[in-house]
């Protein structure tokens, strides 16, 4: 593959990466998408899950985002991510405690409780990124 | 003329003073560097998510109405004014120049005869501004219990922010805070939170011609992108504050360290004197005295 794609994950904590790859995949709202260099100018919107960042046909990179928004543009790839991991530095086991932490957390705040919403949520993500790191 | 005693009692309470100044300005000097860090590392997000709004509202274009956080609510009779100091003093100049620009701000918006409402966020501009405003306070964010992360606290304030907005409490909201140039300089500065605004050095590309893909759609992207921009701006102003602050307090300290030591020189030559009149003082009594036998 000739052309590269110039890509950057940041989130509100730090950059993750900046730099050429080939291909990356990143978690849309609406299903999963792939881009390459040269893509349309396009928006969307991501859901938890994992973003990969291939070279060639091999995943060089696993990273785990909470939410965000993937645009691109002619210039390249931006992902902006509310929370990111790189899966490299996950550990399941200790996902696994802090998933198992926050579901007695929510059995403790009943729905209408304040905390509900997010702890909700909380457990929403760990359970997403449980999954990836299981995988 | 001050006793020697009294002089020994005050060069040692000015010694320990520069002591206790000399620890804060270190303590800031260490606090200053993970302040600035975490500053510059936010940057990226910040200017990044900038682009993509500004990009998003020059693909929508003008006048074409966009969810209320963009477009504004039509008026500008309510001004909201969000001033953000910090929890503690002993850092020179640093409250007392936002508290002013607040108050030049204030007044200028109630001479154009603009309601103004203020939201404080830490203890010192609630003391500063609570004297002639107290009674414009709606809010107060209290930092004091921040120790590693302002993030919670940003997002607590901007979803309150959406929210009052949504509610029709305020029509603009305006950040007052300190931008963190280098470790000498912190300005105070403005900044339009609502409606929303691009910065001017925010790059925006060039897309006639190409059509944007939005997934899911554009007005979606727009309602979920904007409150985040308006959390990250929020917390990007928190963490260039804090980082002021520890600057602006590691450098007043070292100034009133510097002072402390001219104090005590001054003070030890006082004594010195004081000490050797007393002494040639003491011969002449028993010079005179021998002579007189």
């Amino acid at each position: 593959m000739a052309e590269k794609l110039t890509f950057s994950l940041v989130s509100p904590a730090r950059e993750l990466f900046s730099g050429e790859v080939d291909h990356v995949i990143a978690p849309g709202t609406d299903g999963e998408f792939g881009v390459l260099a040269n893509h349309a100018p396009f928006m969307s919107t991501l859901k938890n899950g994992v973003v990969r960042v291939l070279e060639g046909e091999t995943i060089t990179m696993r990273i785990f985002v909470r939410g965000g928004f993937a645009d691109v543009t002619p210039e390249g790839l931006t992902i902006l991510a509310e929370e990111a991991k790189d899966m490299a530095d996950v550990d399941a086991s200790d996902v696994a405690a802090e998933l198992q932490h926050t579901r007695e957390e929510l059995l403790k705040h009943p729905e209408g409780d304040g905390q509900h919403g997010a702890l909700a949520e909380t457990v929403a993500y760990l359970e997403a990124l449980h999954e990836a790191a299981a995988a | 003329m001050p006793s020697l005693k009294d002089l020994k009692g005050r060069i040692a309470s000015v010694k320990s003073t520069q002591k206790i100044t000399k620890a804060k300005q270190m303590v800031a000097a260490a606090k200053l560097r993970r302040a600035q860090e975490a500053a510059e590392a936010s940057k990226p997000y910040a200017r990044r998510l900038a682009d993509v709004v500004a990009n998003l509202t020059s693909a929508m274009g003008e006048g074409a109405g966009g969810p209320k956080l963009l477009a504004g609510s039509g008026d500008d009779k309510v001004h909201l004014l969000v001033v953000m100091t910090a929890e503690r003093g002993l850092c020179g100049g640093f409250n007392a120049n936002v508290a002013k620009k607040a108050r030049i701000q204030i007044e200028e918006l109630r001479a154009a005869g603009k309601t103004v409402k203020i939201i404080t966020v830490g203890k010192k501009g609630r003391d500063m501004l609570g004297r002639d405003y107290g009674d414009l306070f709606i809010d107060h964010v209290d930092l004091s219990e921040a120790r590693d992360s302002f993030t919670p606290y940003a997002i607590g304030l901007g979803q309150e922010l959406a929210q009052r907005f949504e509610a029709g409490e305020f029509d603009v909201a305006t950040l007052i805070f300190s931008e963190f140039k280098n470790v000498l300089t912190q300005t105070p500065v403005t900044n339009q939170l609502i409606p929303a605004t691009a910065p001017d050095d925010a790059e925006t590309i060039d897309l006639s011609g190409a059509i944007y893909i939005y997934e899911p759609s554009e007005e979606d992207i727009l309602e979920t992108l904007l409150p985040r921009y308006l959390n990250t701006q929020v917390l990007s102003a928190m963490l260039e504050n804090a980082a002021g602050e520890q600057a602006a307090s590691m450098t007043a300290m070292d100034n009133a360290t510097r002072n402390a030591g001219e104090l005590i020189d001054s003070l030890t030559l006082q004594y010195n004197r004081a000490r050797q009149a007393q002494i040639t003082k003491e011969l002449i009594e028993i010079i005179s005295g021998a002579e007189a036998l």
